[in-house]
């Protein structure tokens, strides 16, 4: 699903939410969002720490009230309809909320027990809980034993206690290791697939936003500056750019590539040749094969792809970076073996982005 | 394959057990919080017997010391027994807010604690009791004086540990959760705790005829020493009323405070 669900449709929006802020005294967290996912879809919400998707998300769960605006989830208004809004949802939030005195069984009962099921309807709902987030043995153990990652999973299995029509994970894979990660993300997956699930995923990891969600909401300073699938964000910010590094005539080599088909521009920096092409993954062999034929010495041939990163650094003039704080690009020095950075050759303009994006 | 399971309705009750369910197995997990007070309550009340039970029935004709001092050793056992210190767990760990998360009703989770601590505190007066009557004393109001007074015990102790939810709740803080326990001493010890009212010095008397505890204490010892006795048992209930009433008050408005989505 790329892109935004139609609002009309009878069932199909599982979040709405129209100028809605979170005020905390003087300070904004949330500002006048508007955003819409479909039902189905996962969406991912993605900014650096303390941009307000944390906020975000407790106010869509109906942990903190809105300050203005309104939201929809499941198709129940959060502030005034609370109660319909939690049966309909599960949420596991940024840290995870478990008493560590319980084992991993007594808690999973106590959330079925608060939502009505029956002793037979709960013993069976654990078995499939802990098959679906592979927790296993170690539901019979107090929690403090737990590792971070099986803290985690069971955290996600209390909010799987029933299915519920929309699920929040807020930063649900921040602080594990890239293991448990990939677990996570498989079970987000698997939940959206068997499921028809509709996940609202916060993150500031750049891999994650771009490998689970069909849709991107990129939030900066209490405000969605972007929205879109992954590979129209990305696409929104340049060109896939190959970078030549070489010994010998550049002069011959820049008339060679610039006749590969696919090249748009080739620009030369000293040693280093920048080719802008439509399309890298395909062009990037024809470009080798041009510059074999010159009389250059080829040193390195490196492929750059836009990333999420760089659409964050395009609108807000900073970087996310994998996991950390904002950083200002100005004290952001770029590997220049880097894959996933540096921004190429903007063609467009902030707001004209915007307007390919939205 | 995965069954499709939808959350159903549930009561005030329902949901209520369900909490005092949780309270009360959390209690085996966590005997340090029900057994020093137990055995404080029950060392203190052999050694006052035993320091001051020839002082008093000697100055006191058929004076029953074991019997006055019972009540006193229960009140200390059961004074600021709660799950107070586990809701501020809750807190801090983010429990309160899966809890939260879920259809429950939010007068329950509190009302859910208060039920383990009432039963809770029933079962502590029990060791306390079979102590006394080890050390010879009996109820003149009988069995049902014995159930009258484990239910008065427990009802206070309820009355006393709203003020620790109260904190807990307002704060999530386990250090000012535990300033509560400053109460525990005018309460507990500006009072006939030790002797008669009427051998305190006058100006004790004076301070204990405006705590509660007094009159708790007065409606107790009625059952053990004289008899159910109407008068004692109303003052003593009027007393944990007024408390109960002033707690319950900050406790649930602090519920209120952390729930209000704020």
């Amino acid at each position: 699903m790329t892109t935004p669900p139609s609002p009309s449709g009878p069932g199909a929006v599982a979040i709405a939410a129209s100028g809605l802020s979170r005020r905390f005294g003087t300070t904004a967290a949330v500002d006048g969002l508007d955003l819409s996912v479909g039902r189905g879809e996962i969406y991912g919400f993605l900014g650096p720490n303390g941009v307000g998707k944390s906020t975000t998300v407790r106010m869509f769960c109906t942990l903190l009230a809105p300050s203005a605006g309104t939201a929809m989830v499941a198709g129940h208004d959060v502030a005034r309809e609370p109660d319909a809004v939690r049966s309909r949802i599960g949420a596991a939030l940024q840290e995870v909320a478990l008493d560590p005195k319980q084992t991993g069984t007594e808690l999973l009962r106590l959330q079925g027990r608060l939502y009505g099921f029956t002793r037979p309807e709960i013993a069976d709902r654990l078995r499939e809980i802990a098959d679906l987030v592979d927790i296993g043995d170690a539901l019979d153990r107090p929690i403090q034993t737990y590792s971070g990652g099986m803290k985690r999973r069971l955290d996600l299995a209390a909010a799987l206690v029933y299915n519920p029509d929309v699920l929040f994970l807020d930063e649900p894979t921040t602080g594990l290791d890239p293991v448990s990660r990939r677990r996570v993300w498989e079970e987000v997956r698997r939940l959206n697939q068997q499921l028809g699930m509709t996940i609202f995923l916060t993150t500031q990891y750049l891999e994650e936003a771009d490998t689970l969600a069909d849709r991107v909401g990129i939030i900066d300073a209490g405000r969605l500056v972007a929205e879109g699938a992954p590979a129209d964000l990305k696409r929104s910010v340049g060109q896939d750019v190959i970078i030549v590094r070489l010994d010998g005539d550049a002069a011959s080599a820049v008339d060679a590539v610039g006749r590969v088909p696919g090249v748009t521009t080739v620009e030369r920096r000293h040693d280093e040749l920048f080719v802008s092409v439509e399309n890298g993954a395909a062009t990037i062999g024809p470009v080798a094969v041009a510059l074999a034929g010159t009389e250059v010495a080829l040193r390195d041939l490196t492929l750059r792809t836009p990333t999420l990163d760089d659409v964050f650094l395009e609108l807000t003039g900073s970087r996310i970076q994998n996991g950390d704080s904002r950083t200002d690009e100005s004290d952001s020095p770029v590997d220049a073996t880097d894959l996933t950075a540096t921004p190429t050759h903007p063609t467009t303009t902030r707001s004209e982005k915007m307007e390919a994006v939205r | 394959m995965i069954t499709a399971v939808r959350p159903r309705p549930t009561g005030f009750f329902h949901d209520t057990a369900t909490i005092a369910g949780r309270a009360l197995r959390a209690v085996p997990k966590d005997l340090s919080a029900v057994v020093p007070p137990v055995l404080i309550a029950v060392f203190f009340f052999v050694v006052n017997v035993a320091t001051l039970k020839g002082l008093t029935e000697g100055s006191i004709s058929g004076f029953d010391y074991t019997a006055f001092q019972m009540p006193t050793a229960i009140l200390l056992g059961v004074t600021g027994v709660s799950r107070a210190p586990a809701v501020v767990l809750d807190v801090q760990d983010g429990y309160l807010d899966r809890l939260l998360l879920t259809p429950v009703r939010r007068l329950s989770i509190l009302v859910g604690h208060m039920v383990a601590d009432v039963v809770v505190a029933a079962c502590l007066t029990v060791p306390i009791l079979l102590v006394g009557f080890i050390l010879g004393v009996r109820f003149a109001a009988g069995p049902l004086g014995v159930l009258v007074f484990i239910v008065m015990a427990a009802a206070w102790s309820l009355a006393f540990a709203a003020f620790g939810y109260a904190i807990a709740l307002k704060t999530g803080n386990p250090a000012a959760v535990q300033s509560s326990f400053l109460l525990f001493f005018p309460f507990l010890f500006l009072t006939s705790s030790y002797v008669p009212r009427e051998q305190l010095t006058p100006w004790l008397q004076r301070v204990a005829a405006w705590n509660p505890v007094t009159y708790i204490l007065d409606g107790l010892r009625s059952l053990a020493l004289t008899g159910r006795q109407g008068r004692e048992l109303a003052t003593a209930a009027l007393a944990i009323g007024i408390v109960a009433t002033l707690s319950m008050a900050m406790c649930f408005r602090a519920l209120a405070g952390r729930v209000k989505q704020a």
